[in-house]
C-alpha cells in the first residue's frame, strides 16, 4: 500500500463492511435458552407490576399522592358519612426505619465475622465454619426471625433501656414515654439476625478474592494483620460490602415476619427507634389482608406496588454504588 | 562487563566463607507456624552487620524444596541469585524475611542471622524483621486504592511508624528509586496509573521508605522493557551505600551488571541447592563447578 499524500477522493473510500459472525449451533441454542430465561423473568416482573397497578389504579385516582404521604388508614363509614382515608406514609417511614436499624446492626457484625473467618480463623476451622455460614445464608430467614423473637427479644428490651439511658440525648434514641416493648429497635434487631448470614457470606466471598500479591506486599512492609486489612482488604472489598449491605437492606425491607411479629401497627411516623410504635408496608399488608373490605384490598395492592417500586429503586441504587466504588477502589 | 571489574577492587577484603560444606546432619524441621524452636549454635560469630543464611532448608509440606544453603550478604554489596526455574531461588529469598511461612504447610530449618541475630528465634517480632528486610516482587504490586504519594508512605502506616517529615521522606525515596522526575507533578495520581516500569520503581520507593537494611528483589525486571530495566539496575547500584541488595534474576547480563557476588542454585531432581557462590566476575569467567559453567554459558540442558 502506498502512503497517501492527499485526502483520497470520496469515490475511493469503500463503504464500511458488514461484519457477520456465524455462530455455531450449540452457541446459538445456549444463547437462545439464556435469552429466553432472561426475558421470562423480565416478563414475570412486568406482569406483577401490571397486575398490582391495574388493581390499585382506583386508589391512586381517589387519593392521589396523598396515598404515599398521608399518615392515616381508615376505611371510613359510609353510613355515617365518614369518608375513607388511606395513606401509607407512616408505614413507608417505618419500613425504612426498621430496615436501616437492622442494617446498622448487621453490617459491622457481618463484616467483622467475615474478616475473622477469612483472616484470623485457623485454616481447618475456617473451611467448616465458612460452610456453616454459607448454609445459614440459605436458610429461610423466618427461622432466625423466630429465634430472635423468642430468645433475643426479652434481652433486647434491657439493651434498649441501656441505650436510652446513655444515649437518650441523641434525638432518635429518645422516647416520648418509657415503653420499650415492640419497638422498631427490636424489630430491626431481629431483622439484623435475619440478614447477617447473607451479608456475612457475601462479604467473606469478597474478602477471599483480595489479590494475594497485595496482601503480601503489605506484610512485606511490616504490616500487622489489622493494618494490612485496613490498607488492602477493606479498600478492595468496599464495593462488595456496599453491594452486600444493599442486598441486606432490600431483604430487610421486604421482610414481613419480623416486623409482623414484633410491631403493633401504628399509623403515625415514629423516628424514635426505641419507642414502642411503628410498622412497615409489608407487615401492614399481612396484618390487614384477612379482614380487608373491597376498598382496603385495593389499598393493600397499591401499598404492594409502592413497596415493589421502592425495592427496585434500592436495587438500582445499590448497583450504582457498587459500580462507582469498584471503579475508584480497584 | 567492565563495570563489574570496577567493583572487584573493594571485594578483596571481604571475608569469604567456605560455602560448599558437607551436608549437615539431618536438620530438625521446625514448623514455622509455631515459630522454630531451635537454638543458635554455640559460639556462632556474627560477621558484624549483614545478613547471613546458615544451613537453610525449606519445605512445602513434605516437598523438600531447598537444602542446606549457606550464604552471606555483607554490608555494601549486591548479591545475585541465578539458576534454572524451580531450583528454589524465590523460596530461599522468602526465608530471608519470613514471608515463606505464609504458605500453608511451609517449614524451614537452619538460621538466618540479621546483624548476628537469628530472625527465627522465638519471641522475635516478625513485623520488625520484615521492616528491616524489605521485598520487591516480580510483578509490580502498588496499592491501587492509594495515590503515588500514599503508596510510597504506605509502609509507615502499615507498620505504624512515626515520621516527622513525610514530604522529605517521600521526595528522598522517589529520588532514590529514580522516579522523582517522572512523578513529581502527579503525586496525587493513583498508583495504578503508572507504566509497569514506573510501578516497579514505585514499589522500590515504597520498600525504601521504611528504611530497610536489606532489600530482597525477586526478578524485579522480568516484566519490564529494557529501558526500565536499566533504570532499576542503576537504582540498585545506588542503593548499596545504605542497603544490602539480594536480587534474583534469569538475566545473566543483569547479574553481571548489578551484582558483586553471584550464587548459583540448582536442583537435580531433589531439593534445590546452592552450587557455587563467588564474586560475580569469577562466576562468569572461571566458575569452579562445571554445572555453573554449563549454566552461565547457556549450555544447560
Ligand atoms: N506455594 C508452593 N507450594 C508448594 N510448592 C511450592 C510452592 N512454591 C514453590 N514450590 C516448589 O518449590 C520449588 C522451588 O520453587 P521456587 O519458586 O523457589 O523456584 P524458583 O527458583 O524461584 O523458580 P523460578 O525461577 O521459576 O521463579 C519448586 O519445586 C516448586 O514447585
Ligand atoms: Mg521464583
Amino acid at each position: 500500500m502506498s502512503t497517501p499524500t492527499s485526502v483520497p477522493l470520496q469515490s475511493e473510500i469503500p463503504p464500511a463492511r458488514a461484519i457477520i459472525l456465524t455462530r455455531r449451533l450449540s452457541d446459538r441454542v445456549f444463547r437462545g435458552v439464556v435469552t429466553a430465561g432472561g426475558f421470562v423473568s423480565l416478563i414475570v416482573l412486568g406482569l406483577i407490576a401490571l397486575f398490582l397497578a391495574s388493581r390499585s389504579i382506583d386508589i391512586f385516582k381517589t387519593f392521589g399522592f396523598g396515598f404515599i404521604t398521608e399518615f392515616k388508614w381508615d376505611s371510613g363509614d359510609p353510613d355515617n358519612g365518614i369518608p375513607p382515608v388511606l395513606g401509607i406514609g407512616a408505614m413507608l417511614i417505618g419500613t425504612i426505619v426498621t430496615a436501616v436499624v437492622g442494617l446498622v446492626i448487621a453490617l459491622p457484625v457481618s463484616v467483622g465475622m467475615a474478616l475473622f473467618l477469612e483472616y484470623y480463623m485457623p485454616i481447618r476451622l475456617k473451611k467448616s465454619l465458612t460452610m456453616v455460614i454459607d448454609l445459614m445464608a440459605a436458610i429461610p430467614s423466618v427461622i432466625f426471625g423466630l429465634w430472635g423473637f423468642f430468645v433475643l427479644m426479652p434481652h433486647a428490651i434491657y439493651w434498649a433501656k441501656l441505650l436510652h439511658k446513655y444515649f437518650g440525648w441523641i434525638p432518635f434514641l429518645d422516647v416520648q414515654a418509657p415503653i420499650f416493648e415492640r419497638s422498631p429497635f427490636i424489630a430491626g434487631l431481629i431483622l439484623s439476625i435475619m440478614i447477617i448470614p447473607i451479608v456475612t457470606s457475601i462479604s467473606r466471598e469478597v474478602f477471599s478474592q483480595v489479590p494475594l500479591d497485595r496482601i503480601q506486599a503489605a506484610y512485606a512492609l511490616g504490616a500487622t494483620r489489622w493494618t494490612m486489612i485496613k490498607a488492602v482488604v477493606l479498600p478492595f472489598g468496599s464495593s462488595g460490602i456496599a453491594g452486600g449491605a444493599m442486598l441486606g437492606l432490600g431483604r430487610a425491607m421486604g421482610e414481613t415476619v419480623a416486623v409482623y411479629l414484633v410491631l403493633n401497627l401504628y399509623f403515625q411516623p415514629n423516628f424514635q427507634v426505641l419507642f414502642s410504635a411503628g410498622g412497615s408496608v409489608a407487615s401492614m399488608i399481612v396484618t390487614k389482608f384477612g379482614e380487608a373490605g373491597q376498598l382496603e384490598l385495593q389499598g393493600l395492592m397499591a401499598a404492594g406496588l409502592v413497596l415493589f417500586i421502592v425495592t427496585l429503586i434500592i436495587n438500582f441504587l445499590s448497583n450504582m454504588i457498587v459500580k462507582r466504588t469498584s471503579r475508584t477502589g480497584n | 562487563m567492565s563495570d563489574v571489574m570496577e567493583f572487584e577492587g573493594n571485594k578483596d577484603n571481604i571475608s569469604t566463607k567456605a560455602y560448599l560444606e558437607e551436608a549437615v546432619s539431618q536438620p530438625e524441621i521446625s514448623s514455622l507456624a509455631s515459630v522454630a524452636s531451635h537454638h543458635s549454635a554455640p559460639g556462632s560469630q556474627p560477621l558484624g552487620t549483614g545478613l547471613e543464611a546458615r544451613g537453610v532448608h525449606a519445605w512445602f509440606g513434605k516437598h523438600h524444596a531447598l537444602a542446606d544453603v549457606n550464604l552471606d550478604f555483607p554490608a555494601g554489596t549486591v548479591t545475585a541469585l541465578i539458576g534454572p526455574s524451580g531450583c528454589g531461588k524465590s523460596t530461599f529469598l522468602r526465608t530471608l524475611n519470613r514471608m515463606h511461612e505464609f504458605i500453608p504447610g511451609a517449614a524451614m530449618a537452619g538460621e538466618v542471622l540479621l546483624d548476628g541475630k537469628d530472625i527465627y528465634e522465638p519471641g522475635t517480632d516478625v513485623t520488625k524483621i520484615r521492616l528491616k528486610v524489605g521485598m520487591v516482587f516480580q510483578k509490580p504490586n502498588p496499592f491501587p486504592s492509594m495515590t503515588i504519594a500514599e503508596n510510597v508512605l504506605s509502609g509507615l502506616k502499615l507498620a505504624q511508624l512515626k515520621t516527622t517529615n513525610k514530604d522529605d521522606l517521600l521526595e528522598e525515596c522517589l529520588h532514590r528509586a529514580g522516579l522523582w522526575n517522572e512523578v513529581k507533578d502527579r503525586l496525587k495520581a493513583h498508583g495504578g496509573s503508572l507504566s509497569g516500569g514506573q510501578q516497579q520503581r514505585l514499589c522500590i520507593a515504597r520498600a525504601l521508605a521504611v528504611k530497610p537494611e536489606v532489600l530482597l528483589m525477586d526478578e524485579p525486571c522480568s516484566a519490564l522493557d529494557p529501558g526500565s530495566t536499566l533504570k532499576i539496575e542503576e537504582t540498585v547500584r545506588q542503593l548499596i551505600e545504605s542497603v544490602i541488595v539480594v536480587i534474583v534474576t534469569h538475566n545473566m547480563q543483569q547479574a553481571a551488571r548489578v551484582s558483586d557476588y553471584t550464587g548459583f542454585f540448582l536442583s537435580d531432581g531433589g531439593p534445590g541447592q546452592l552450587i557455587e557462590t563467588a564474586p560475580t566476575s569469577e562466576i562468569f569467567s572461571r566458575p569452579k563447578d562445571p554445572r555453573t559453567e554449563a549454566y552461565v554459558t547457556g549450555r544447560f540442558g
